[in-house]
């Protein structure tokens, strides 16, 4: 496969980067809400919603640039996958609400069991999120039913033993990114704990990677093409091989301890799933039936707002990185910023 | 339950029910991030502890308040798709754009400096933490710009062509961006948004000035909110005035609905102070009405002929009933609002701000008055905009999902659910926060951690300056 330079591209690798970002930013949020209810000591629970107060809504933030970006260069795609997606879309969004307030609600509770009922909000609402990102990844992956420019399958449609995969699939990646940032961010019982935790999470990670790209070119002949026909192999071969090396790092950082790097790796890991998923993808937004061109929006829309994202996404990352710096460090029990 | 409706009808309940929630936060939001702002300008400039403490107190209640506006609002960016997909396709090539900036501009910004705003003023200091809080104010400000820019499109469109799959696309951006009507939304917008803000913390001074007259906190804001009360109460009239004007020109038939004016009157329109529009009969029934004063206000000459909604086909008539009566209740609060200032300025000249009890119930009562307004005016404006969503271009029932009932009746139902728990509770914790005066010493954002409650002590504000 040959990738063309032109505009539309362009705004596919614009798109797909935002929700990268999204992925592995929220990734690790969400990571920490699927892991609470393995750390049921309020300390413990205090300092893990510490690590990532000050940056959550920012890291959430890139899911709405993700939307709201597919729609403004690709509004075709967006129309017909947010209404295919529906059940898993509005979950999520229900489970983000639960996770988003518990933030602020735990701490303005009085007594332990109301602080319960948002420490449950913060697990449940992040253990559905995730489930449901992951569900409507392979809702999208599998084919959508599309008749003219609209949705045209049933409200069902997207529930499936291999959406359920790739749900359950990603409930273990974002686990996986939240032990790590745990790694990276605590330390004494707690990080042990979590370094416990990194080993189960990192061989399940990699049964689930396995599992959904054996599945993968099962569900149509042409994702099988694209990753066993030559030439295409020369290209899609070093994704696997890069995969076995980046674990290979990861299980000697774990066995070492070397705390700064497994979180790094684990990112590493998702961006390698995250470019195999592209390959099997492209040039396809909506697998099968509708091609990045075919849902561009007009050139003077993708290019009015190429020049917000040429000086912005620069910016932002500027910004962003400098209140991570500000927060940088472990945080320690008592000391903590919340 | 839901016998009858269509998709579309639950799918336009769904979005006025998880708007109207939404909309509230940011209203509150916009106008505290600017308070906030400048309570710690105030304290940077005259070292007076009680800004200090005003500032972390009322950056608590920020905190909480944003947090809900940030989880509803990704709700509505999602729902131009999974609800209004045919909208989404159709003018997502110029609305996409206005909110993909509102995102890059705005959103970014608030949320990657209020890590900083709410946790960082003794990790780097007062200067840069002053400049994270005008960040996070600037950004809501951004953020209000560019949606009610897409907003405004909406309803009077401009600056568009229409290609051969049926999208609108632009055809010149400037255009399109600063439509006839956005420049008065966005005046009418931010000063709702701030009298808003204004009146709840008005409403908070006066509740700790009736139990206690010499606390200074309370003193402070009370004084400070009255002040905002009583010059932007009466620019916001004439603001509101000007946006009735700018859509007399450019929605007429918003103003038929919101006079209540189903007939024509060639020799000067009466105005109808209140009554009971019957939509079926076309009519407003009991009504009391003033002759020829609705010509006097907006065509500025009580003999002006007024087209009504005779001249309007039936199936392009806004629901009156609910136009009608929403635009009264947001003019009704501005009153008060006006009439709160003048009495506020008028105890203020005689010395007793802060004993005169009547004053202090009155701006207690007022509290939740911003709130009303601006989900009456809302309500007024967008149903005012119907059949439409795109005004006189797209019609609502061609703009939906190709959804079946049962799937968006149920996720209605499961947001109804949520949002009523969830922000109840929001709400009550909000109110819990609001009935503590501000204390000396007062400290920021949640703590439950015994080390951190000494927050900004002199001694560390010595070390980080």
């Amino acid at each position: 496969m040959s990738i063309p330079i032109d505009i539309v591209t362009l705004w596919a690798f614009i798109i797909a980067f935002a929700v990268f970002v999204y992925v592995v930013m929220d990734g690790f949020d969400l990571g920490l809400g699927i892991l609470f209810p393995l750390f049921p000591a309020k300390a413990d629970r205090d300092v893990i919603m510490n690590s990532v107060a000050p940056v959550w809504d920012g890291n959430e933030t890139w899911l709405v640039l993700g939307g709201g970006g597919m729609m403004a260069a690709f509004p075709l795609a967006y129309a017909v996958l947010m209404p295919a997606l529906y059940t898993p879309i509005i979950a999520m969004l229900i489970g983000l609400i639960f996770r988003g307030v518990a933030f602020e609600f735990r701490w303005r509770v009085q007594g332990e069991r109301n602080r319960n009922h948002w420490d449950l909000a913060f697990a449940g609402g992040a253990w559905v999120a995730a489930l449901a990102q992951g569900i409507a990844l392979g809702a999208i992956l599998q084919g959508i039913h599309v008749e003219g420019r609209q949705y045209a399958g049933g409200w069902w449609d997207w529930l499936t033993p291999f959406s359920i995969l790739t749900g359950i699939s990603l409930v273990i990646g974002y686990a996986l990114l939240g032990a790590t940032w745990l790694v990276l961010k605590t330390e004494g019982g707690l990080r042990d704990k979590a370094y416990h935790f990194c080993w189960y999470l990192l061989f399940a990670m990699l049964l689930a990677i396995g599992a959904v790209s054996i599945a993968t070119p099962f569900l149509h002949i042409q994702y099988a093409q694209r990753w066993f026909t030559w030439p295409n192999v020369a290209l899609t071969a070093p994704v696997p091989i890069a995969v076995a090396a980046v674990t290979v790092a990861l299980l000697r950082a774990l066995a070492k301890r070397q705390d700064s790097q497994p979180f790094y790796l684990a990112l590493a890991l998702f961006a390698l799933s995250y470019a195999g998923l592209g390959i099997s993808m492209y040039p396809y937004i909506v697998p099968q039936s509708i091609t990045i061109w075919q849902a561009a929006s007009p050139e003077n829309s993708q290019i009015f707002m190429l020049f917000g994202v040429a000086v912005l996404i620069p910016l932002i990352l500027g910004y962003t990185g400098w209140a991570y710096w500000v927060f940088r460090g472990k945080v320690r029990a008592g000391s903590g910023y919340h | 339950m839901f016998e009858g409706l269509d998709a579309v009808a639950l799918a336009r309940m769904q979005f006025a029910f998880t708007m109207s929630f939404h909309i509230v936060f940011p209203a509150f939001s916009i106008g505290l991030a600017s308070y906030l702002a400048v309570l710690e300008a105030r304290w940077l400039i005259t070292g007076r502890e009680v800004f200090l403490n005003l500032f972390h107190y009322w950056l608590k209640i920020f905190a909480v308040a944003f947090g809900m506006g940030v989880v509803s609002g990704i709700v509505m960016s999602y729902q131009f798709g999974t609800n209004w997909s045919a909208f989404a396709d159709k003018a997502g090539p110029v609305i996409g754009p206005l909110m993909a900036y509102e995102v890059l501009t705005a959103f970014f910004l608030e949320a990657g400096f209020l890590g900083v705003m709410l946790f960082g003023l003794e990790r780097v200091g007062r200067r840069l933490h002053f400049m994270a809080t005008l960040m996070v104010a600037i950004g809501t400000l951004i953020s209000a710009f560019w949606i009610l820019s897409a907003n405004s499109w909406m309803q009077t469109p401009t600056g568009y062509a229409v290609n051969a799959d049926g999208q609108f696309v632009a055809a010149d951006w400037l255009k399109l961006i600063f439509n006839p009507s956005f420049p008065y939304r966005l005046v009418h917008m931010v000063l709702a948004a701030y009298l808003t803000t204004a009146l709840v913390v008005g409403s908070v001074g006066a509740f700790h000035l009736l139990r206690e007259q010499h606390l200074a906190g309370p003193r402070v804001m009370f004084s400070m909110a009255m002040w905002m009360a009583t010059l932007v109460a009466p620019i916001q009239i004439l603001a509101g005035d000007q946006h009735g004007l700018n859509t007399l020109e450019h929605q007429p038939v918003k103003i038929m609905g919101m006079e209540g004016h189903y007939q024509s009157h060639p020799n000067g329109a009466p105005l109808i102070l209140f009554g009971l529009p019957d939509q079926s009969e076309g009519k407003v029934r009991y009504a009391l009405e003033i002759p020829r004063m609705g010509s006097l206000i907006l065509k500025h000459s009580p003999d002006a002929p007024m087209a009504g909604l005779d001249t309007v086909p039936r199936e392009n008539w806004p629901p009156v009933p609910i136009t009608f009566w929403s635009f009264r209740i947001m003019v009704g609060m501005g009153f008060l609002m006006f009439g709160l200032g003048l009495f506020s300025l008028w105890c203020r000249w005689r010395g007793t701000l802060f004993q005169s009890r009547l004053l202090h119930v009155f701006a207690l009562l007022m509290g939740p008055a911003g709130f009303i307004a601006v989900l009456a005016g809302w309500i007024t404006t967008e149903t005012g905009r119907q059949p439409f969503t795109v005004y006189g271009l797209l019609r609502t029932t061609e703009s939906a999902s190709p959804l079946a009932a049962p799937a968006v009746g149920s996720s209605l139902i499961a947001f109804v659910i949520v949002y009523f728990t969830v922000f109840a509770a929001g709400v009550f914790y909000l109110l819990r926060l609001m009935a503590q005066p501000p204390h000396p010493g007062e400290v920021g954002p949640p703590s439950d951690v015994p080390a951190r409650a000494a927050g900004i002590t002199p001694a560390i504000e010595g070390a980080t300056r």
